[in-house]
């Protein structure tokens, strides 16, 4: 069966390693900090200004001063900081962040991907998307298979203009875990009841299968 | 002490004049100069040019100050959820530079600071990068990006003192300390404005001499964007 939103953002944190500084994107991304390891130390940094951020506040206790990315009120741990929005991309720029964890409308074969605009529909804008995938050493999508017309997003060459060229290190889709390596998607685990054909059926790029394809652990 | 105080909104804004461009500190609606904003709508100054990481929302910052046409070109990393930001750049009627926001920051940062241009990874091979000089750096491309040059700075702190010193507070921070000192005149507005030596000098994040003009705001509503909470 397909993974739920939540479910992927479960195995997307099993990604997230002891001492690691975390980016979340907006959507999927945000749900990961939920599912991570207790036993681990792990930081979030949110590129509006904040690094150390817990939960969200209980009603009543929102302050409009407190906030990340997505402008959602948030809480902070001790041990956090405030700083401001340049200092903030400094830090992502010199690679201080480990992980950058975000959503997508499409990626390639060689780890392009595309998320912030569809020519005369549709502009969101970039946010901080670029100057996060240029930079981050590993960069993780969280993302749906297939677009709501049935399409792949898992694409030889994205479609959409671009937000950053060759970096995007691997993909948790709602039916399967797949790495960008040099010679395109590998893929390397399916979800749960997902059969490796289904995957070959939803995803216009090639797919690298090498033997027995083992189901994620959720 | 040289005091940068000016007894309202009215005297702060004087001087900005139809065509001028301007930056507005704040990140979506955290720490936007609201009051100063307010001022704007009311007056009939026209055709600027925004300088703002977002928009604000369809009734709120300056977002208000889209629905009255009053501005001609925004220059910003994020549309998001702004519909009638959205519609008035699809359909043309609004100029829209779309920026990468730590290059937004660092534009900002490097008008603060002097310097003319600098190289960034961001936006390399994407549209972003069309018509800009393209370098590599310790064997990665990064392309050039220039100091943005406004009229006004018009950001927003927590504290504040006659001499321009400011305290923020919390995430509302973000551009509002890149952008003071960025714009010929900065103004800033504050919550509070409290008499010089009752700010400790160790905590102040942004030294007066990057202000020109500062006020306390009559009020400040801080609206809310995405209130999320968590169940007791």
């Amino acid at each position: 069966m397909a993974l739920s939103k939540e479910d992927i953002a479960k195995r997307i944190a099993k990604e997230v390693k002891d001492r690691y500084f975390v980016n979340l994107g907006i959507g999927i991304p945000t749900l990961v900090a939920n599912y991570v390891r207790e036993d681990i130390a792990v930081e979030f940094q949110s590129e509006n200004g904040v690094l150390g951020m817990g939960p969200f506040p209980f009603e009543g206790e929102e302050d409009a001063d407190i906030i990340n990315a997505g402008k959602q009120t948030i809480t902070t741990l001790p041990g956090a900081s405030f700083f401001d929005s340049a200092f903030s991309f400094g830090m992502i720029r010199s690679q201080k962040v480990d992980l950058t964890i975000l959503g997508a409308m499409e990626v390639s074969e060689n780890g392009d991907i595309a998320n912030w605009k569809i020519p005369g529909k549709m502009v969101k804008g970039m946010g901080g998307a670029m100057d996060l995938v240029a930079s981050a050493e590993n960069i993780i999508v969280a993302m749906m298979h297939v677009n709501k017309a049935g399409e792949s997003k898992i694409l030889k060459r994205c479609t959409l203009p671009l937000t950053g060229v060759g970096c995007v290190k691997k993909v948790v889709t709602e039916l399967a875990v797949l790495e960008v390596t040099e010679k395109g998607f590998k893929l390397l685990e399916r979800a749960p009841g997902v059969s490796v054909e289904h995957i070959i059926a939803s995803t216009e790029a090639d797919l690298i299968i090498e033997g027995e394809i083992p189901e994620m652990s959720i | 002490m040289i005091t940068k105080k000016v007894n309202n909104v009215q005297d702060a804004i004087k001087g900005i004049e139809s065509g001028m461009t301007i930056m507005f500190g704040g990140f979506g609606l955290c720490g936007i100069p609201e009051n100063t904003i307010a001022a704007l709508v009311n007056t009939s100054i026209s055709d600027l040019t925004c300088i703002s990481n977002n928009a604000g929302v369809d009734d709120f910052g300056l977002g208000l100050l889209l629905q009255k046409k009053q501005i001609k070109k925004m220059i910003s990393s994020y549309v998001g959820e702004n519909a009638e930001f959205e519609r008035q750049m699809l359909s043309g009627e609004l100029e829209v530079e779309l920026t990468p926001q730590g290059t937004l920051a660092e534009r900002c940062r490097a008008a603060q600071a002097g310097i003319p241009a600098f190289f960034t990874p961001a936006g390399y091979g994407t549209e972003v990068a069309e018509g800009k000089e393209a370098r590599e750096f310790n064997g990665k491309m990064h392309i050039m990006e220039h100091a943005f040059k406004a009229d006004f700075a018009i950001v927003k702190a927590w504290k504040g003192d006659e001499a321009g010193n400011l305290i923020f507070k919390g995430t509302a921070r973000n551009f509002n300390a890149c952008m003071a000192g960025a714009g010929k005149i900065t103004i800033a507005e504050v919550e509070e404005l409290v008499p010089v030596g009752t700010l400790d000098p160790n905590q102040i994040h942004i030294p007066g001499i990057m202000v020109q003009r500062i006020f306390q705001g009559e009020k400040f509503e801080k609206r809310i964007e995405q209130r999320t909470v968590r169940i007791r």
